[in-house]
């Protein structure tokens, strides 16, 4: 099936004027997208935006930040996950989340990744053992770790840090894994794992991903959103968007000629 | 240019000059006290002090074992009250607390900070001691424990306040509910920190008198369990050090001495935890 921006695959988040209100500032304003499944959707657009907004609405991270309305529907696979129904600590479990700067717990190596499937009720010794190296492996970190599974988390690197969060992540085996910026704070060689690592990830997963970082964009995704003050100004298959931009807003965007 | 510049420099090293001698001021008026308290209060010090009751009125030797074991049991009644009340109150006030109940809660834990001692001893006085008709360990160990309250409670808030968002965000993200990411994540994360807080407040409390005076009162004896009044360091020493008795000053001296060197020890233990907690394990 082919949607109307010309990506192939199904929907598995589909966003209808959603708005998002701090207190009197309009922080997104009636963004309506589809998310396609499997695959990596890049949302980009100078500082303010919103796009770091439109992806914690993804998960509902934004209900704790104080003052904030959201209106509007998101949907997955068809549910709304506004329903009053929905209990964000399950949705969670369904949409991960990587942030921009890397947040392991400080703990082990091991009790960072075994940390979710721990909250979710899983209490067998040897699961969690499975389920730990399956995250690191499908992290690309495992190589890396596998002698100092007890060892501070902390004493990673930088980029060893993200991918073990990204491990943590899948760790819960979610559907779709929302990611802000996520190579934003590493040097290059760390920033190409990460990247390499998104490919092989949407085979399985969904993935959002937010970035600064236009090459970024273009290299890892297959759609790309450009937000510009709180509007989607365009969206649509990451090459066309790259090539022929519809509007001239983007093409001044991604040409560099603002922002 | 030049007659700015020297007059600049002029005034960096007076004000430079100025916060040094702040600072020796400080560490002197500590060493002196130390070194005085040593000095003065090593004479009586022995076994005997620590193992022996006070020796009868007009004899000398003797000492106070009793006071130190009463100072013990106030403390740890102290804190069985304070660290509850205040433990679990600063995880309210930093993980929940938001609006006008909150900022009553902290302003009501600031006035309760600086309401002298004196009066909360006469409080609990009124409500523990009058009632039952005796003074007590017990009243004496509520009145500290209230005193430590808004110590412990502000510094469960500091540093639970100083735990990042972003590892509150992490497990939130995990599909953790709030209270396990409380829990789990956020108190280990500022244990060490709030573990020395509590023990910086208990040394506070330690060296109280005067919320004693009519509450725990004083004992020349043994007081065994919590409902007799009972013999502590600091209401020792201010009975010790008003007597005409020169054996009994020396003993306030020694007094003195053991509780600064308690105290301290509280402090250096609690800054001790505190710097491990800061390379995180």
């Amino acid at each position: 099936m082919t949607n109307d921006d010309g990506t192939s695959g199904r929907a598995k988040i589909t966003v209808r004027d959603l708005t998002v209100r701090y207190g009197e500032a309009v922080a997104l304003d009636r963004v309506s997208l589809d998310v396609p499944e499997h695959r990596v959707t890049a949302c980009i657009g100078p500082s303010g935006c919103g796009k770091s907004t439109f992806l914690r609405c993804l998960n509902r991270m934004n209900d704790h930040v104080r003052g904030v309305r959201i209106t509007g529907e998101v949907r997955l696979d068809g549910h709304d996950v506004y329903a009053p129904d929905v209990d964000p600590v399950i949705l969670r479990q369904r949409v991960g989340m990587v942030f921009q700067k890397s947040n392991p717990f400080p703990k082990s190596i091991f009790e960072n990744v075994a940390f979710g499937p721990r909250v979710h009720g899983e209490r067998d010794p040897v699961r969690l053992r499975e389920l730990v190296e399956r995250s690191l492996r499908q992290a690309a970190l495992w190589d890396e770790v596998a002698d100092r599974l007890d060892r501070s988390a902390l004493e990673l690197s930088g980029g060893q840090q993200q991918r073990l969060c990204i491990a943590r992540a899948l760790a819960v085996e979610p559907e779709v894994l929302l990611m802000d910026e996520p190579a934003s704070a590493l040097d290059p060689i760390a920033t190409a794992k990460i990247e390499e690592l998104i490919q092989e990830l949407k085979a399985e997963y969904t993935i959002v991903i937010v970035t600064h970082n236009m090459q970024q964009a273009a290299r890892v995704s297959d759609c790309t959103a450009y937000f510009y003050l709180g509007r989607l100004v365009e969206f649509g298959p990451t090459e066309r968007l790259f090539t022929n931009p519809s509007r001239p807003e983007t093409e001044d965007y991604i040409t560099g000629r603002f922002g | 240019m030049t007659a700015r510049y020297r007059r600049r420099r002029l005034v960096e090293r007076l004000m430079f000059g100025a916060t040094i001698a702040a600072a020796a001021t400080t560490l002197g008026v500590l060493v002196f006290i130390l070194g005085y308290l040593a000095y003065q209060g090593a004479t009586s010090l022995s076994l005997d002090f620590f193992t022996r009751l006070p020796a009868p009125v007009g004899e000398t030797g003797g000492g106070m074992a009793n006071a130190i074991v009463g100072t013990g049991k106030l403390l740890a009644t102290a804190a069985a009250i304070g660290i509850p009340i205040g433990f679990t109150g600063g995880i309210w006030l930093a993980e929940y607390g938001a609006g006008t109940l909150a900022a009553a809660v902290r302003y009501a834990a600031d006035v309760l900070n600086g309401v002298p001692s004196i009066v909360i001893g006469v409080i609990v006085y009124a409500l523990l001691v009058v009632p039952v008709g005796h003074f007590s360990t017990l009243a004496g160990g509520v009145a500290l424990g209230v005193m430590m309250v808004p110590v412990a409670i502000r510094a469960t808030e500091d540093f639970l306040r100083l735990v990042p968002d972003a590892l509150r965000e992490a497990s939130l993200a995990l599909g953790a509910p709030r209270w396990v990411t409380i829990v789990r994540v956020v108190i280990p994360a500022g244990l060490r920190g709030i573990v020395a807080g509590l023990v910086l407040a208990l040394a506070r409390v330690a060296g109280e008198t005067a919320p004693l005076l009519f509450t725990a009162l004083n004992n020349r004896y043994w007081s065994p369990g919590w409902s007799e009044p009972t013999a502590s360091l600091p209401v020792m020493i201010f009975t010790y050090a008003i007597s005409p008795y020169e054996d009994w000053h020396r003993q306030a001296w020694t007094a003195g001495l053991v509780l600064l060197v308690l105290v301290l020890g509280a402090n250096v233990l609690a800054r001790a935890v505190l710097r491990r907690g800061m390379a995180m394990r």
